[in-house]
């Protein structure tokens, strides 16, 4: 196909705002599929996204409309995978941002309308949804012009449910965004955005092809990895896979690779043709690193052979998913598992119970620490209690968070964002009943519940994004909780020296209210190495006695007995005291608590 | 034929009342039925004869109320029974008269266990006590003008409502009878009894206060010439009883792990490697024993491993403590260690040099939960 009759795009928005929608009926109205084949959001394949009305992975589908060639890239919506988004986005020469005129813009239309001008996309804006009774279309078309510097009358009205404008946004797509301008002639590039893996082919790569072309039965060598492969077919979704001949410059589809391991063809790489190999690999590529970590521990330890097969399997075609073994002695045998963020994580946890039938204990979510030892050497630490106790500095991962709420909720927003250590960057108007705060904050106070704090203390009604914005140095401690003067390795917590004391207290507190009393006095502490900052003390039983015990009961106070042993094997022993797992669940749900 | 068990047990069930704390197998009404439970006691009696060895060591008449029983069966029973060292009925306050007394004492009863369980009125009403404090009295001077010389006094604390004070007051009005011996029950409400649903709420609230009754019953009656000889037994230590061991022999069996041959209906069994219980419908056990058949049993085969269980966590309630050989297998050598350094348990070799578990004052009062412990 010419390059001039392609168009590339995606459709971004804030959740529910109707992208999924919307990319249905473009399938409709160019008959990609039949409406037998409709099935409501026919792209979000997996059962979890269609639950939780997010999309995971992203996808290509080529569509038809007027003589023209157009992909819809279909991108991740979410923060945790900016990366994906980004490298999706890259393949795209232009993308259609979706309000939903009822809501107006949401922290999450602000995020997504950065990336793509910072990809120096065409952006089409959409005001969607104006067949609700509530749509305020003019308004939304105000909002949308003034975030993406165009004129409200260019602001294009749908309804995606009913179809009513969808045809005009084709048109625009075909008008507005300009076509790819790769060379066809030159060492054939393609961009990996996204991969799969199907179990019986192997990783499905994503493509963007840039430069040159693509074929079936061809040597082909990933530039940043290393990693060499023979295409076993080329295509493109519309909407199944479709094998192709070839996939020529400014075309996106798919290869199959035949790499049984979706970690050795990485979202960003570059592909070439070994016999005529590019020299330069398309710019942008980076190893995302995890920054969000948490011990997963099977409930019942019998069960650790399972979740080392279900992480391994997942792990297939979740090349963002790290795990590496960790023994507590508290909890056993489990994984210290990395994740782009709280949504993956929350997404990786549900896939294990549920595809796996898992019951996990899963650790307070932690950061990724940058600490300098007293040596000068820097170590990267994911397990809190790994943390050196002699060290230099240690820095902690920041995000810009993006906070979209009522004007009278902006007060609650900022008290919030200072109690999280936050500073403060600026402060934007996108309408005159909507405030647009941009902080900083540590991302290891979001992970501590603030989203749900945010939400509670504005009524439901602040919408939050966020990006990673580097590192910084903090005052952190490492916060260990001392059961009968033995450390319990899965609580310990790094904290900002400030709040060492109230989480101490807390932590100590409700581990009193749990730990049975036992056979002696147990003190139960919070320490910032050998400085105690709380303490309680379980006092020893006075009695534990059957009362009477003569000829006719003997053999039911023995089963009783039988009983509390067996209790008692149930229960995790931290040096001499025996804590019932519940104690360690109240714990580390100790954030739940506080909602 | 002659056995080798030496310990006899009959139940006797009928009751004027059942107490609302009560988990005894007990039969309330039915006073025209004494005659032919008895019956059925002898005739059961005869039919398991064989496992008895002559003489026997100990009988024990338990209840229910053995003393509500109408007197001239009690004494036919006695009679039929066979003799023994200790002989020993169980007896409630209100129950006892000179005549009950005197009748006990010739019929060669040699021990009453008395029922007080408290002296403090509201108490006792809390407990659906039909005895008076008065009466409670009356009946021990009834006994010991009997000539009674081994009384016990069967005690309660833990009572709802029970102040530390009126524990007190109840070890004063014990100790003032001077009996020879003492059981001290920490009350239980059964869950699900009707005691537990009308009294477990203030049992909660009081468990913490009341957490330290135990440990004041102990040094109370030590500190009055009891020996603590049993987790929950008392009895005058030999140098103020005349050289006299006043043990319940009986018990003593049980604790030490002897075979034991129960009569009556719930009655156990314990018979080397089996433990029976008996029906406890009181017409299924008469009509069996009518026609001359065993009543229907419950059985439970205990193997070696279970009987040193048993050895343990018996043998761990008397202050002589548990011969190791005899529940090697069920003790978790480790643990052993463990309870020693905690300072609840020793070591030490009895008088023929085998290592025996003693535990110390306050592993006794953690029994139940060194037992847990020390349970291979």
């Amino acid at each position: 196909m010419d390059q001039e009759r392609i168009r590339n795009f995606s459709i971004i928005a804030h959740i529910d705002h109707g992208k999924s929608t919307l990319a249905d009926r473009i399938l409709e109205l160019t008959n990609t599929v039949t409406g037998r084949e409709m099935r409501a959001q026919v792209l979000d394949s997996m059962e979890l996204e269609r639950e939780r009305g997010i999309t995971i992975k992203a996808q290509a589908v080529r569509v038809t409309w007027k003589g023209h060639e157009l992909n819809l890239i279909d991108t991740p919506g979410h923060v945790d995978f900016t990366y994906e988004v980004s490298r999706a986005l890259q393949a795209c020469e232009g993308a259609v941002l979706v309000v939903d005129a009822a809501q107006g813009i949401e922290a999450q239309t602000v995020a997504n309308a950065y990336l793509a001008i910072e990809n120096d996309l065409e952006l089409l804006p959409v005001a969607n949804k104006i067949d609700l009774p509530q749509a305020d279309a003019d308004g939304a078309a105000r909002e949308l012009a003034g975030l993406v510097g165009d004129t409200p009358d260019h602001v294009l009205r749908v309804s995606a449910k009913t179809g009513d404008g969808v045809g005009a946004v084709l048109d625009a797509i075909v008008e507005r965004i300009p076509p790819p301008i790769g060379d066809p002639q030159a060492p054939a590039r393609a961009l990996v955005f996204d991969s799969s893996y199907d179990q019986y082919r192997g990783v499905v790569a994503f493509v963007r092809v840039v430069d040159g072309e693509f074929r079936a039965r061809e040597n082909v060598l990933a530039m940043a990895q290393g990693t060499r492969f023979e295409t076993e077919e080329v295509g493109f979704f519309s909407p199944t896979m479709k094998a192709a001949d070839t996939l020529g410059a400014g075309e996106v589809g798919y290869i199959v690779t035949g790499l049984k391991d979706v970690a050795k063809l990485r979202v960003g790489d570059t592909l070439t043709t070994q016999g005529w190999p590019a020299s330069e690999p398309l710019p942008g590529y980076k190893d995302v690193k995890p920054m969000v970590f948490a011990a997963l521990f099977p409930t019942d330890s019998d069960e650790y052979p399972q979740l080392r097969d279900a992480l391994e399997r997942l792990r297939l075609n979740d090349a963002s998913l790290s795990y590496e073994p960790e023994t507590s002695q508290a909890l056993g045998f489990g994984f210290r598992c990395g994740f782009l963020g709280l949504l993956h994580m929350e997404i990786v946890r549900e896939r294990l119970e549920r595809e796996f039938d898992l019951d996990l204990l899963v650790t307070a979510p932690t950061v990724a620490y940058n600490v300098t030892t007293p040596a000068g050497d820097v170590i990267e630490v994911h397990n809190p209690a790994d943390m050196p106790p002699e060290r230099e500095r240690v820095e902690e991962p920041y995000v810009r968070a993006s906070i979209v709420v009522p004007k009278a909720g902006v007060g609650a927003v900022m008290e919030l964002c200072n109690d999280r250590r936050g500073r403060f960057d600026h402060m934007e108007y996108p309408s005159p009943e909507r405030v647009l705060l941009v902080y900083e904050l540590p991302l290891a106070e979001i992970v501590f519940d603030f989203y749900d704090q945010l939400k509670s203390r504005t009524s439901g009604y602040a919408g939050f994004d966020y990006d990673f914005a580097g590192f910084r140095e903090g005052e952190l401690v490492r916060l260990d909780v001392l059961v009968g003067g033995e450390p319990v390795d899965a609580l310990s917590l790094v904290v900002h020296r400030d709040e060492a004391y109230s989480r101490g207290r807390a932590l100590v507190d409700r581990l009193r209210e749990e730990i049975p009393r036992q056979m002696f006095d147990v003190a139960v502490q919070a320490a910032i190495g050998s400085r105690i900052v709380a303490r309680e003390t379980i006092k020893a039983k006075r009695k534990d006695v059957l009362a009477k015990c003569y000829g006719g009961d003997i053999t039911r106070k023995r089963k009783l007995l039988e009983r509390q042993k067996a209790g008692k094997r149930r229960m995790k022993q931290v040096g001499a005291v025996e804590v019932p797992q519940e104690a360690f669940l109240a714990v580390l749900n100790l954030d739940d608590g506080k909602k | 034929m002659t056995g080798q068990v030496r310990h006899l047990y009959a139940h006797l069930p009928f009751c004027a009342h059942r107490c609302g704390y009560c988990d005894f197998v007990t039969v309330v009404g039915r006073d025209g039925w004494h005659g032919r439970y008895v019956d059925a006691l002898l005739e059961e009696l005869d039919l398991e004869r064989g496992w008895l060895a002559d003489p026997v060591e100990t009988v024990f008449l338990g209840g229910g109320t053995p003393t509500l029983t109408d007197g001239s069966e009690l004494r036919r029973l006695l009679g039929a029974l066979p003799t023994a060292d200790e002989v020993t009925v169980e007896a409630n306050p209100e129950t006892v008269t000179p005549t009950l007394a005197r009748m006990l004492r010739e019929a060669g009863v040699t021990r009453v266990s008395l029922g007080a369980q408290s002296f403090q009125p509201e108490l006792l009403a809390v407990l659906e006590r039909r005895a008076t404090p008065d009466a409670v009295r009356r009946a021990f001077y009834d006994l010991r003008d009997a000539s009674f010389d081994n009384i016990s006094l069967d005690l309660l604390h833990g009572i709802p409502g029970q102040s530390a004070t009126a524990l007190e007051a109840d070890i004063d009005e014990a100790l003032a009878l001077a009996p020879e011996h003492v059981s001290y029950y920490e009350l239980e409400a059964k869950r699900g009894t009707r005691f537990a649903h009308v009294h477990g709420a203030e049992l909660v609230r009081q468990a913490e206060a009341m957490e330290g009754y135990f440990e004041l019953v102990v040094e109370r009656l030590n500190a009055a010439g009891y020996r603590w000889y049993e987790t929950a037994n008392f009895c005058l230590s030999s140098d103020r009883a005349g050289g006299r061991d006043l043990r319940a022999r009986h018990n003593l069996g049980y604790w030490r792990g002897r075979d034991y041959l129960g009569l009556g209906i719930g009655a156990v069994s314990t018979l080397g490697d089996r433990r029976r219980r008996n029906t406890p419908r009181l017409n299924a056990y008469v009509t069996a024993l009518a026609r001359g058949e065993a009543p229907d049993r419950e059985l439970e085969a205990l193997d070696v491993r279970t009987r040193d269980e048993e050895r343990l966590m018996l043998g761990l309630r008397l202050d002589t403590g548990l011969p190791l050989a005899e529940a090697e297998r069920s003790v978790d050598p480790n643990a052993l260690g463990r309870v020693e350094r905690l300072g609840l348990a020793t070591l030490r070799a009895d008088v023929d040099g085998q290592p025996t578990l003693v535990l110390t004052p306050r592993g006794r009062r953690l029994g139940g939960a060194v037992t847990v412990e020390l349970l291979a």
